[in-house]
């Protein structure tokens, strides 16, 4: 029974790396301009984590092999180098992997969260709520209008709380249900949620950010290929999480203009 | 070291029936009581699951009989998106707390503490009482979510603010229900807090003439540890539910912010902060972790070792690694909150830490791979399950060093890779923690052997099975899947379905494969071949004493004393290839390290 233990555990574990080897399943592929270090960094850790992965597990398979059942008379043996060797081993090859991963990994990180985005981003604001995004443009005047909490009414479609009487800058301002932007150019994506925590996921754009309600926060990036894509929340938000997406659509310049024209003769 | 001063504990054996088996003062008895209550709720917890995987595979499936469960939640037998929801939070809470948490620490570790460190009950055997009756309570409490208002909270065993503060306006069950969750597990976290009590106490002053710390089986080193965390990490998690509860009650704010608008209401409150609650969960959180995996690790060595007929390489390095895993263990918990807009350069700070532990955790399997080296390995269910968890720790242990990098994690965080890793490393492997002590002890709680064959037709389908459920699950969150959905609508999630279905199939016949477990459970509990008392030829005290199971003041007359190192394997002695603890017998030992 051991050795089919062990063989059972020696073909789980090539079983479970064969899809990863041949990225069965894999992550979507990347259209941002900040995406190549995070599928890097991915790859070298599921380098580093797979060889952990299936060394240990036929160690262990091996071990189970061929000392199990021994007979009365066989002997113990011990560990040749040790309890040291064992500490050494793991300080020296799994302390390199994981400070080498943590040290490389700040810089993939940096590029998310460590630099401003650029005078000239686009600035799109998103709104988050049971169940849906909304999406905020600021129209010619490039500015958005303030928000009214008091006034944000779903069903008369002010999904924003806007004063379009009151305020000029709001009167402008292009409201819409999906997302377009332009290819190749960064975006300031300003994000609020105005009920409770939501998130903004993005595989292709390898952007993953939650709403927290209370907090104004910001992300910035740059689609490189013209698509379809789609906007989930991954914060589990109440009983239609799982039907809140909303359409991301990264367009040429000129299409983007067009969206966006159409759009505010929609207003 | 102490003399015995379990004296002062003494209480003498129950006659009458309630206090013998229901309001038992024995510490044995008490082990039970938790072991009973966790069986309950673990499969309280599976059949959630079924229903869960049922309709996570084929989402307009109507299952039989379901609407009787909550005519609400499943009209017409098929169920409904917040019902999913509430049987996953359910699912979760149910699991981390009432199973993986009171098995292997509250149950084993209560019967088999004070025994392994020679006492003849804890200090404080009216507070151990409480400690299970208060956890039933709150079992119950929260059990009872499922009969009243709109049944339990929808919001995840996380319970995030502000959904979970808001009150019944956030969705169904997040009134009633979420007070209902946050008093339970309060209620819980007061039981676990006497239980941690009693046994640092156990530990440090209960210990027997001759019994050293370096002396304690791993298996009680483990629970040590845990009642260590058990002390500071609840003690936190209680007051945050207190908090959490009077934003419900007494219109206080402190997990809610103002200016939101729910169903277009402005929502009556100010000035609270949503990421509070998730440092106060999450510091509690990832502590718990450990909570539910340290036992299995102590309980696995421990059975290890008796099967490999050596001691491990080193006796201290297992103690400082799991002591390093506790330590490290509050400094990480941000890990889990790298995009939940927490300042992106304390994401960098939790990161490191996160990285680090691997180190201990590393030691842990090494230590465990390089003493099997040379061993005369015995297989038997429980060495099976051992090595089992092994195999699991592994494979769960892994997928940390992804989730540990927050550029890595921002494309895995809240997907089912998250959900793989942690129901393998806490889930399964501790499982196998369980089932592992479960085999193993099982003949000197009950007298009774459990019957191998049994135990190893469950244990190579459990072990096959939990494979094939939990490793797809990797997969499926490297492709995009989001966790806790309850139907896969997007475009991109449409061919990850069948992946699903796969798992599903293989849940309900890695469940069912339980069934036998259960069975040779209550089975050899009456009818089990009778147990000698020391069937494994183990070394720790527990194997002392004189009778099976032992009697009500653990060694009865003899106070037993103590002569050797826990592991003596390997040696040659007027009993075989052991001598025990508790044996004055003098013999040759190359691995004495007190």
């Amino acid at each position: 029974m051991a050795k089919f233990f062990a063989v059972t555990i020696f073909v789980i574990a090539i079983a479970s790396a064969i899809p990863i080897i041949q990225h069965t399943w894999w992550l979507a592929p990347d259209i941002s301009t900040h995406g190549a270090p995070i599928d890097e960094q991915t790859s070298e850790t599921m380098a580093e984590a797979g060889i952990s992965f299936l060394a240990s597990q036929i160690i262990l398979a091996f071990f189970i092999w061929k000392f199990s059942n021994q007979g009365p008379n066989a002997k113990i043996r011990s560990f040749p180098g040790g309890a040291k060797a064992m500490v050494w081993a793991a300080f020296l090859l799994v302390g390199t992997e994981a400070l080498a991963l943590g040290v490389f990994g700040v810089k993939a990180w940096a590029n998310v969260y460590f630099s401003p985005p650029s005078a000239n981003a686009l600035p799109i604001q998103v709104q988050a709520g049971q169940f849906a995004f909304y999406f905020r443009y600021p129209g010619p005047d490039g500015k958005f209008g303030p928000i009214h909490p008091e006034q944000l009414n779903e069903a008369n479609q002010n999904f924003f709380g806007l004063d379009t009487a009151k305020d000029q800058d709001s009167k402008d301002d292009i409201v819409t249900a999906e997302m377009a932007i332009p290819v190749n150019r960064e975006i300031h994506l300003l994000m609020h949620s105005k009920d409770v925590g939501h998130s903004f996921f993005v595989p292709e754009l390898r952007v993953q950010q939650d709403f927290v309600p209370g907090l104004d926060l910001s992300l910035h990036f740059t689609a490189t290929k013209v698509g379809k894509y789609e906007i989930v929340c991954t914060q589990l938000c109440g009983l239609g999480h799982y039907n809140m997406k909303a359409y991301l659509y990264v367009y040429s310049q000129e299409d983007y203009d067009n969206w966006l024209k159409k759009e505010a003769a929609m207003q | 070291m102490h003399d015995m001063s379990a004296h002062t504990v003494q209480h003498h054996a129950p006659t009458s029936f309630i206090r013998k088996h229901v309001f038992s003062l024995d510490h044995k008895v008490i082990g039970k009581q938790y072991y009973g209550l966790a069986l309950v709720a673990v499969m309280a917890g599976m059949f959630l699951s079924w229903l869960m995987r049922i309709h996570l595979g084929w989402t307009n499936y109507a299952i039989p009989g379901l609407h009787i469960l909550s005519a609400n939640g499943a009209p017409g037998n098929v169920m409904t998106p917040e019902y999913y929801l509430q049987l996953m939070t359910m699912h979760a809470t149910i699991m981390v707390f009432f199973v993986l948490t009171t098995a292997p620490f509250t149950a084993f570790g209560n019967y088999f503490l004070p025994i392994q460190v020679g006492a003849e009950d804890m200090p404080f055997p009216h507070f151990n009482m409480m400690s299970f009756w208060v956890t039933f309570v709150g079992f119950l409490v929260l059990m009872s979510s499922f009969f009243v208002g709109e049944g339990p909270t929808l919001g995840g065993w996380t319970q995030y603010a502000p959904l979970s503060a808001v009150g019944s306006v956030g969705g169904p069950g997040e009134g009633l229900g979420v007070v209902l969750w946050a008093a339970s597990i309060g209620i819980f976290c007061i039981g676990q807090l006497l239980g941690s009590l009693n046994f640092i106490t156990t530990t440090l002053d209960m210990r027997t003439r001759g019994m050293s710390m370096w002396r304690l089986p791993l298996s009680a080193w483990s629970w040590f540890i845990t009642s260590v965390m058990g002390l500071t990490a609840f003690a936190v998690l209680m007051p945050a539910c207190i908090l959490l509860i009077l934003d419900h009650v007494a219109g206080t704010s402190f997990f809610v912010p103002g200016n939101l608008v729910i169903n277009d209401q402005l929502q009556p409150h100010s000035g609270g902060s949503t990421l509070l609650w998730q440092h106060l969960f999450w510091f509690f959180g990832h502590p718990e972790v450990y909570i539910a995996i340290i036992p299995g690790m102590g309980i696995v060595s421990h059975i290890l070792i008796t099967n490999m007929r050596k001691p491990l390489l080193s006796h201290r390095v297992m103690v400082y690694s799991m002591g390093a895993l506790a330590a490290l263990s509050y400094m990480v918990y941000g890990h889990h909150m790298f995009v939940s807009g927490m300042n992106p350069v304390s994401s960098l700070a939790f990161s490191f830490p996160t990285l680090v532990i691997t180190i201990p955790s590393t030691i842990v399997v090494l230590m465990w791979l390089g003493s099997l080296y040379g061993a005369k390995l015995r297989i038997n269910t429980a060495s099976l399950f051992a090595l089992g968890f092994i195999s699991m720790f592994i494979s769960g242990g892994v997928s940390g060093f992804f989730l540990a990098q927050p550029s890595v994690d921002i494309m895995l965080h809240a997907t089912y890779f998250v959900v793989g890793h942690f129901h393998m490393v806490m889930g399964v492997a501790a499982m196998f923690g369980i089932f592992g002590g479960t085999y193993f002890w099982f003949p000197k709680m009950f007298g009774r052997m459990m019957n191998e064959t049994l135990g190893k037709l469950h244990f190579w389908l459990t072990f096959v099975g939990a494979y094939c459920i939990f490793m797809p699950f990797h997969y499926l969150g490297l492709a995009g899947n989001v966790r806790r959905y309850q139907a896969f609508v997007a475009d991109y999630l449409q061919p990850l379905i069948p992946v699903h279905r796969f798992i599903t199939v293989a849940a309900l016949l890695t469940g069912a494969a339980q069934l036998i477990f259960l069975y040779n459970l209550i089975h050899s509990r009456f009818w089990g071949k009778p147990a000698t008392d020391n069937p494994w030829e183990a070394t720790s005290l527990e194997w002392s004493t004189p009778t099976t199971p032992p009697p009500h003041n653990n060694f009865g007359d003899k106070v037993p004393v103590v002569y050797h190192d826990p592991y003596q394997y390997g040696v040659q002695s007027s009993v075989g290839d052991y001598v025990m603890q508790a044996s004055p017998e003098k013999v040759k030992t190359a691995h004495d390290e007190a």
